[in-house]
């Protein structure tokens, strides 16, 4: 098996026992990317160097009987988290070069773990998008087919996981952008409780919405990475001050008499054929499982997507205000005056998804407007949330495909806003209601992977794992691999 | 009452300080009014009796005591400043 192939948990055992170094396994990644990357182009900042210089440091520690939860591991991580030694664009022309005066507490927590960051990966501008096309500085591409995309806005962390650039990777989640990818890259993908895991150093794009979350090869790694990056962090008043479970303990192959909902909105007509049926599959690979099944119905489905369209760009719009070319990032140089200097730094810096949202989400605020369209997605939330209450008060768990389809071929839907949306329509309602969520890949459809979605209350990522650890184990999706082979082979 | 007219998508650029070309006014009129009539089937629903949700985790007034704590150093606020001056930002001119 090639090295790059290796979980965080086989990595961590060869570690520990000092069968493999952190220097050899961080330059086997290395390698994996500098063949690779020119196809997928995952990476927008790849720091050979700084990762040699970790893995060194890994391998003292390592030697002295460490047992840090990721220590020697090289992780990547998702360019909308800061960090000091690595610039930090969020995929934006409008932070060039931005070199972060603080880590964010996620990559804070990494690093006490001893992991070996490879670089930063790219991502839709901002966090906005869903296929990483919005990234204003290139496209990555899906490992399983170089002509479609990876998913977003994660994307560059979906495909870097996928293709072994990284043994895993942080992303970030406001409507489905860790989930999404994952099912699109065929990998797991977790999204956790809002609260869960500080927003600190996370550059803000919907503040009730974003939630930092992993993205692996399988669920053992997934409760891994999760277990070291969440946590109250007084940094970040959203965060919220539960222990933390051993999430690795919850990894139990059974879910006898475990309640399984299945929404039947999630299940709708114009879904990719194949898909439906794959999500179908595994749900009665989970009945054999021992699990019971129940049809539920979150009737407010279908007002999700026009929900978060309100919600999330009003939010962006206050959150985007800060990039005005004085304090960081481009600026517009020869402006008149600084209204004028202003406005030409935003122009200029800001794509067009961006500029879309602030334009949708200042409308919404304005005055006139507010109560008809921000005021009235809140009170649409509250219902949206409603609906998982009632839920989940018969049932432990709810699972659905995580896409109507899988990954589409890039360029077929930039030029029209609304379908790139719909591509979310899973994934929005359980950022509106706060709630974790696990895309765990469950199948092919005309060779592209397919993900299987576990929804589950808030605090209960314990339970999501314990059915997305039991569904994995009883199948194979979570060993294919994606068939990219490097163009040439190393250096010589 | 969707429709975004251009007077209107000019009033929010200014709103936003975003500067925006002809074409992209026509094209954001377009895209945005077809965004916001999708968004219209919220008015199907009845929310008279319903509380907004700002937040989905019950938190309220999240304070810390009243002591001054280590913040980021002045040169590591000015660090990317694309100008600046004697320790402040420094910006074009806001007045006549």
């Amino acid at each position: 098996m090639r090295t790059a192939d290796l979980t965080v948990h086989e990595a961590r055992a060869l570690l520990s026992r000092g069968k493999i170094s952190s220097t050899e396994l961080t330059e086997a990644l290395i390698q994996q990317i500098e063949s690779l990357d020119g196809q997928l182009k995952a990476y927008l900042a790849f720091t050979p160097e700084i990762a040699r210089r970790r893995a060194q440091e890994a391998d003292r520690r390592l030697a002295q009987g460490d047992q840090a939860p990721l220590l020697g591991v090289p992780l990547a991580v998702k360019d909308v988290l800061c960090t000091t030694d690595l610039p930090t664009t969020c995929g934006s022309k409008i932070l060039q070069g931005f070199m972060s005066p603080y880590n964010a507490t996620a990559v804070e927590k990494l690093y006490a773990a001893g992991a070996v960051v490879l670089g930063k990966t790219n991502c839709d501008e901002f966090a906005m998008g869903s296929s990483t096309e919005n990234s204003a500085y290139f496209t990555t591409h899906n490992p399983w087919d170089l002509t479609r995309v990876p998913g977003g806005s994660s994307g560059g962390s979906a495909a870097a996981v996928a293709a072994g650039e990284a043994l895993a990777a942080l992303g970030t989640d406001t409507g489905g952008s860790v989930r999404q990818p994952a099912s699109f890259c065929g990998i797991v993908g977790l999204k956790p409780t809002y609260g869960r895991v500080s927003r600190y150093g996370l550059i803000a794009f919907a503040s009730s919405l974003d939630q930092v979350g992993c993205l692996t090869k399988d669920v053992r790694d997934t409760a891994i990475v999760l277990g070291v990056i969440a946590g109250y962090d007084a940094k970040d008043s959203t965060s919220v001050n539960i222990p933390v479970a051993d999430y690795e303990q919850a990894l139990k192959s059974d879910i006898q008499g475990l309640r399984i909902g299945v929404p039947r909105e999630y299940f709708t007509e114009g879904m990719q054929p194949g898909v439906a049926e794959a999500a179908k599959e595994a749900i009665r690979v989970l009945e054999g499982l021992g699990a019971s099944i129940e049809e539920v119905s979150l009737p407010h489905t279908e007002y999700a997507l026009p929900t978060y369209y309100l919600i999330a760009p009003a939010e962006a719009s206050a959150n985007l205000a800060r990039y005005d070319g004085v304090k960081y990032g481009f600026s517009f140089p020869n402006a008149e005056d600084m209204w004028d200097s202003y406005r030409r730094t935003r122009q200029h810096g800001f794509g067009p998804e961006v500029k879309r949202r602030i334009m949708l989400g200042t409308y919404a605020l304005s005055a006139g407007y507010y109560d008809a369209y921000y005021l009235k997605a809140q009170k649409a939330r509250t219902l949206i949330k409603g609906d998982f209450d009632q839920a989940f008060a018969r049932c432990d768990v709810l699972v659905g495909p995580t896409s109507p389809t899988v990954a589409f071929k890039i360029g077929e839907k930039v030029d029209d806003p609304l379908q790139m949306y719909l591509s979310d329509i899973f994934t929005l309602s359980l950022n509106l209601a706060g709630l974790c969520g696990i895309s765990v890949p469950c199948g092919f459809v005309e060779g592209m992977p397919v993900g299987l979605q576990i929804f589950g209350r808030a605090f209960d990522e314990g339970v999501i794992l314990r059915v997305a650890y039991a569904y994995e184990q009883a199948t194979d999706w979570h060993k294919k691999r994606p068939p990219i082979e490097p163009l040439w082979i190393g250096k010589s | 009452m969707a429709k975004l007219s251009r007077a209107e998508v000019e009033h929010v650029a200014e709103l936003a300080k975003l500067g925006l070309t002809d074409e992209e006014k026509d094209r954001f009129s377009e895209q945005l009014s077809a965004i916001l009539e999708y968004a219209e089937i919220l008015q199907r629903l009845d929310t008279a009796a319903i509380p907004p949700t700002a937040q989905v985790i019950d938190l309220r007034n999240v304070m810390r005591p009243d002591e001054v704590i280590p913040s980021l150093l002045l040169e590591e606020a000015l660090a990317n400043a694309p100008a600046k001056m004697e320790g402040y930002f420094k910006v074009k001119p806001i007045l006549e």
